[in-house]
């Protein structure tokens, strides 16, 4: 058995006081919007989880080419890991954008560019799971996961620029304002400290929940191979 | 092996002909049984009527939704192709055949793409008169048809490599329409500006920009599907 490596462990603990740092940050030390008040505070996680699972996006595109490339089951393990923890990550984003929304837009969901692209990209990555879980050979899933993740991560910028670009064109589309009437702001100070570090520290849990996933998907791994041998 | 393949053994080198090769296979199993063409035809008829009741096509709702629908009805029965085509392959051990041959392995995706094409085409050649017919609307203008075209072109292109993969799966008579979906929004989302541009009489350079899309769409998505494709069929 392999036992976890000391770093990830330290890791974990850190993770964990960055997080409640954070919040501290976040729900204490930042000062109050003025126009939009409390609920404004959503904003520092808001940004935190979405950088972070766009990060993991790109990364699994990254993961796919290499797998495609060399065929090693190593870079599929850190494909699923990414995109399972961004998954998770960009739903937090989007559930957090929904209640900063209702109050400042006065709707839960408008079809706005970024609104409408991660929707869709959330969609394509269920979809990458539901491809994988019909396949039971490994070398099959993983290759058919890496195109899939190709696909699906060429094709999602394309989606946001489309919506931008003709929504630019045809500005009677809900959403057309400029960016002061639809609830954008200028940071303070403190506003700012607690910004970069919300997002210092969501990268910080995304690499610890990486780590841990990937070291799942090895132990996963191991126990199919005993499992194969056993058999035997 | 296929039926029909005039040429069993296409030398290596002769990409195109290979490629034709699939593509006459296709369509002459098509032309003799026609249960792909035929059922494409008539769900997509039913879409059109749904369609009719769900939203009520009066005149004026009519101008705004008719390339939505057009759109619609063309994307859920280009799914019922594009399983159908891969599953009878998949299904009666064809595909094995397929990769038995010694030819390039994108010469069967390219194949299969013109063929998924020519159906949709087939199928989008005979709806839109129909939907002229039912609610007294030209879609016979030149521009349309071009959208049409390269609108099925991005949507087929991806379809075929997805549906390559959805039918070797667990899950092959529900995956494809989720796989695919997803991925092809830029196209539906293009095409749709694009035809409502022709419709409603624009300027094109008013919708310049969707049609530029659509073609950097295709070329781009089959670029990829041509570099994957092993992949996707590799044994």
């Amino acid at each position: 058995m392999q036992s976890k490596p000391v770093t990830l462990t330290i890791l974990d603990v850190v993770s964990i006081i960055l997080l409640g740092i954070s919040t501290y940050l976040a729900l204490v030390f930042a000062p109050t919007e003025l126009v939009m008040g409390d609920v404004q505070r959503v904003f520092y996680f808001h940004i935190g989880t979405a950088w972070t699972a766009l990060l993991g996006f790109i990364l699994a595109a990254v993961f796919s080419v290499i797998y495609l490339v060399k065929k090693d089951l190593k870079w599929d393990r850190y494909q699923v890991a990414a995109i399972e923890v961004s998954l998770i990550f960009f739903f937090i984003t989007i559930v957090l954008g929904s209640i900063w929304a209702r109050p400042a837009w006065n709707t839960w969901w408008t079809w706005d560019p970024r609104l409408t692209t991660a929707a869709v990209t959330e969609l394509i990555y269920i979809a990458y799971f539901m491809l994988r879980q019909g396949i039971d050979d490994p070398d099959r899933r993983a290759r058919f996961g890496a195109v899939y993740a190709l696909v699906g991560g060429l094709s999602a910028p394309i989606t946001f620029f489309a919506i931008r670009l003709f929504r630019t064109i045809h500005p009677v589309v809900i959403g057309g304002a400029n960016a002061e009437a639809e609830g954008g702001f200028s940071m303070t100070a403190d506003m700012r400290v607690a910004f970069f570090f919300a997002l210092f520290t969501f990268t910080i849990i995304f690499i610890d929940l990486f780590w841990n996933r990937i070291r799942l998907g090895d132990l996963q791994e191991k126990v199919e191979q005993l499992k194969l041998k056993v058999t035997m | 092996m296929a039926n029909g393949q005039p040429n069993a053994q296409p030398p290596s080198g002769n990409f195109i002909k290979a490629v034709s090769a699939v593509v006459w296979k296709d369509l002459q199993a098509e032309f003799r049984s026609r249960e792909l063409f035929s059922a494409m035809l008539v769900f997509s008829l039913l879409i059109i009527l749904i369609f009719n009741f769900a939203l009520e096509l009066d005149v004026e709702t009519r101008r705004s939704v008719t390339s939505g629908v057009l759109w619609a009805t063309f994307a859920f029965a280009g799914t019922l192709g594009l399983n159908r085509s891969m599953a009878i392959e998949k299904d009666r051990g064809c595909l094995d055949g397929l990769l038995l041959a010694p030819v390039d392995r994108s010469a069967i995706y390219f194949g299969k793409v013109i063929s998924n094409l020519a159906f949709m085409l087939i199928v989008e050649i005979i709806v839109l008169p129909v939907y002229s017919v039912l609610y007294n609307i030209n879609l016979f203008q030149p521009g349309l048809l071009m959208v049409i075209l390269l609108g099925s072109i991005g949507y087929v292109g991806v379809g075929t490599l997805l549906s390559t993969m959805s039918v070797q799966t667990r899950t092959r008579d529900i995956l494809l329409p989720i796989l695919l979906f997803p991925v092809v929004v830029p196209v539906l989302l293009a095409a749709v500006k694009a035809s409502n541009g022709f419709l409603e009489g624009l300027e094109l350079s008013e919708f310049l920009l969707p049609i530029n899309l659509l073609i950097a769409y295709d070329i781009i998505f089959i670029a990829v599907a041509f570099m994957v494709f092993d992949n996707v069929v590799e044994e």
